[in-house]
């Protein structure tokens, strides 16, 4: 026997109480959708888990009447300490119910339960416990005296953290004192579902959060209604590119985190054991189902086969399978759409010449399922380091110098997050002044606070989301200007001239 | 700055084949100062996800059994008598009376004085644990803190073997590590292997133990694995026991680490030991998850992996009993030595 194989360990679905059907989540309500009615399946064994209602226009307009009466009567009118009071009552819920979240989400998404259990459900609750911290502070958040909030906010999220994305959206915008309506991705309805559950059990005023479910039109409808005031996106850089041209010339206030294809710097002095780990986590994590995956690998070539050749021996650990097993690694592709798509780019990855190596290993014969994979030989100009796959496959380029290394690193129309590994804490300084990128993560990778923003530069979008920066995407200043810096300039303080004075020494 | 003339080193078989005939101080120095860092928190984290695997089942029997079988039981007090060794060698040899499949550990580990009462208990088991036989080690080199003249922690050495022991588990020199004589070190370490020679040529193996808890950083770890390694270190072994913190995890992964690359460019097994504060059946099948995957499966044997410990192997008991009826029993339903 191999005790590398690892019995089975996994975990029970019998703590999910699902329903077979799902409405949509209006006014407090679950109620019928007027679309037609569609499946919601396992990536991992294509098995149908329940079915979701799907809303039309007329649908979405009812949603947005609801939230725009609950912020008119109830939401807006209401103490930053008792909004608060409610968001740390969801907080708690969410903790309480974290193992059933937990298998539902690996159950709908396919990810697997380690990163669940262990990323996506904590990091909601701490998304939700962060912002209720907020609710009654508002005006230490840098726009003034009592901001206001701007109304109804339209939300529109992505299938990778489907839970995730939702504690980003509606935490901030509950804080800050708007309502809500979201629609989660087509085929990631389930835990949004439950956490409407959860939001009827902590007794939220009916219409604060709205959740309509359904395809892309229902997505469109939402951010194109007249009646809403702020439009968030996360998902990809077509979408968002068409969210942008859609709310251009309306009063809406728009913030949008789009694509990546992050450079991960792997420089000769870095910790290579550590950076190996970081590699495989930038990249291995969720499947590269990560909008801010380190989909490229820059290493210096001095060190190249070394880190090469040890995250080979490290991927061969790396155990894909079923999602709800405690000790699968990598999970199951979201849909057959995109493991088509990840297909497609392997290929082309393989056709431009770059070498690819996948990890041995047996899939299973159903579900949507793609094999850790690593291209080495690869150039700035093969599509597979210009453009987001969006899956485990990870492009090794190699550089020569500090200066290479940035070029390299900036030379995408994306900006959302690169790493940094280096041993040398100035060098980690200087290079990260010089990348072009929302997040640079130093001597590690995917990690995320509630209270650091993230956000991206050029085509990864913009505004950013979590800390204190998140909160400026949902309220507007209330007529108050910062004091202009310019306005001290003529009469330096005694400090001012001292230092002056010393530079001139 | 001047230049040292250079010192020569003890010509240790691995080191000179790593770096050169030659073997000086300085040739060694710049080896373990060119090392690649530790990153603390990466591979803490590392460690910690390792420890979330879990092991059920089939793999938790295989794992339960490995545990004792790779096991160095353990009695390193001052009060130890002739009779103490004796029934910590009864319990080597039959862990569990209820149960005659449970497997017998790799040895008893004692301080050199105890060897003949240890030698003497075993008497026909006394053997290779490969053959399900009954080593014993003894700790010599002025254990645990290694502070005498080499002199002493030499013939403490040649006594144990002389009694039969089978492995000697030595301290390094801390003092003389933490304050850059990394040629003493070395010396030492050389000399104590020539010292666990046998009259017939055979050599008792040799367990070097880092004391990591006195090391304190991660790269002091990483240097002092190569180092023992390189001047010919059997095993690897973290702790005496008598330190706090003994045994961590992280510090085991990256002493596997070692290991690994060790192996990868010479493609020499060396062997690891963590010894100290395992208690819990749980956290030494973490240890075993580290090993198969750091370095490989095919480690989990007593010539390349044992466990220092004293009372893990009565919790390791209760959970094999816990396996095989399906239920818990308590303290009382295995034997205290």
């Amino acid at each position: 026997m191999s005790f590398l194989e690892y019995a089975p360990a996994p975990e029970s679905t019998a703590i999910l109480n699902l329903k077979a059907e799902y409405g949509l989540f209006i006014d407090g309500e679950f109620v019928d959708g007027r679309g037609e009615v569609f499946d919601t399946i396992s990536p991992a064994t294509e098995e149908v888990i329940a079915r979701i209602a799907q809303a039309d226009a007329a649908d979405v307009d009812r949603a947005v009447a609801a939230a725009r009466r609950a912020y008119e009567t109830v939401w807006s009118r209401m103490s930053g300490s008792d909004r608060g009071k409610y968001l740390f009552r969801i907080a708690r819920l969410v903790q309480e119910r974290a193992r059933e979240l937990a298998v539902a989400e690996s159950l709908d998404n396919g990810k697997p339960i380690r990163e669940t259990r262990d990323v996506d459900v904590p990091l909601v609750a701490a998304w939700f416990f962060y912002y209720a911290g907020w609710a009654d502070k508002l005006e230490y958040a840098g726009l003034g005296p009592n901001p206001r909030a701007l109304g109804v906010a339209a939300q529109v999220i992505p299938w990778n953290f489907p839970l995730l994305m939702l504690a980003w959206k509606i935490a901030p915008a509950l804080a800050a004192g708007n309502t809500v309506v979201i629609k989660p991705a087509e085929t990631t309805s389930l835990t949004a579902m439950l956490f409407a559950e959860i939001l009827q059990q902590a007794d939220l005023p009916a219409g604060v959060v709205n959740i309509v479910t359904g395809p892309g039109s229902t997505g469109q409808a939402l951010v194109t209604h007249d009646d809403v005031n702020k439009v968030a996106f996360t998902g990809s850089t077509n979408v968002g590119r068409m969210i942008a041209r859609q709310v251009a010339g309306t009063p809406k206030k728009l913030t949008l985190e789009l694509g990546g294809k992050a450079a991960n710097i792997v420089f000769d002095d870095a910790a290579i054991d550590q950076a190996v780990e970081g590699i495989v986590n930038g990249i291995f994590f969720n499947q590269g189902h990560v909008c801010c995956a380190g989909s490229r690998l820059l290493v210096q070539e001095s060190v190249h086969d070394e880190v090469v050749d040890k995250l080979k021996h490290r991927l061969s650990t790396l155990r894909l399978g079923d999602p709800l097993d405690k000790n699968t690694d990598i999970g199951a592709i979201n849909s057959a759409a995109q493991l088509e798509r990840i297909r497609t780019l392997s290929d082309t990855g393989e056709n431009e010449g770059a070498e690819r190596w996948q990890l041995d290993c047996t899939v299973p014969d159903k579900g949507f399922w793609f094999r850790p994979t690593i291209f080495t030989r690869v150039s700035a100009a093969h599509t597979i380091a210009r453009e987001e796959i969006f899956g485990p496959v990870l492009s090794v380029l190699t550089f020569r110098t500090p200066d290479e290394a940035v070029a390299k690193a900036n030379n995408t129309p994306y900006g959302l997050s690169a790493g940094i590994w280096t041993e040398k804490a100035s060098r980690m300084l200087a290079i990260a002044d010089r990348l072009r990128a929302g997040v640079v993560w130093a001597n590690t990778f995917n990690k995320f606070d509630p209270s650091s923003p993230f956000g991206g530069y050029k085509e990864s979008g913009y505004g950013r989301e979590g800390g204190r920066q998140g909160l400026a995407a949902y309220l507007e200043s209330n007529g108050w200007e910062a004091p202009s810096l310019s306005a001290g300039a003529s009469a330096p303080s005694r400090s001012e001239k001292k230092s002056r004075k010393a530079v001139a020494k | 700055m001047t230049i040292d003339h250079p010192v020569a080193l003890a010509p240790a078989d691995r080191a000179v084949r790593l770096l050169g005939g030659d073997l000086t101080e300085k040739a060694l120095r710049l080896h373990l100062e060119g090392l690649a860092g530790v990153d603390a928190v990466g591979l803490e984290q590392r460690a910690a996800g390792l420890a979330t695997r879990s092991i059920k089942t089939s793999s938790k029997a295989w794992a339960l059994d490995t545990i004792i079988r790779t096991c160095d039981l353990t009695t390193l007090e001052g009060a130890d008598t002739p009779g103490k060794v004796r029934s910590l060698v009864a319990k080597a040899v039959t862990p569990d009376a209820s149960d005659p499949t449970t497997p017998r550990v790799a040895a008893v580990c004692v301080y050199g004085d105890m060897v003949p009462y240890a030698v003497e208990a075993l008497g026909a088991l006394h053997g290779d644990p490969d053959a399900g036989l009954v080593s014993v080690a003894a700790v010599a080199t002025a254990f645990p803190s290694g502070r005498a003249s080499l002199d002493i922690k030499l013939a403490d050495t040649r006594e144990a073997v002389a009694a039969g022991a089978d492995e000697i588990d030595m301290v390094i020199d801390r003092g003389a590590f933490l304050s850059g004589r990394y040629g003493l070190v070395f010396d030492q370490i050389v000399a104590v292997k020539e010292a666990c020679r046998r009259p017939d040529g055979s050599y008792a193996h040799l367990k070097v133990i880092l004391e990591t808890g006195e090391l304190v950083t991660y790269d002091n770890v990483r240097r002092a694995s190569w180092l023992a390694i390189l001047a010919g270190a059997d095993f690897i072994k973290t702790s005496t026991g008598k330190v706090s913190p003994a045994a961590t995890l992280p510090v085991t992964l990256l002493m596997l680490e070692v290991i690994r690359d060790w192996h990868r460019l010479t493609g020499e097994k060396v062997g690891m030991k963590p010894a100290g504060g395992i208690r819990a059946s749980k956290d030494a099948v973490r240890y075993l998850v580290t090993v198969a995957e750091t370095v490989g499966e095919e480690w989990l044997t007593p010539h390349l992996w044992r466990f220092g410990a004293s009372s893990l192997v009565n919790d390791v008991l209760l959970q094999r009993q816990k396996l095989r009826t399906g239920h818990y029993s308590g303290p009382d339903y295995v034997t205290v030595d």
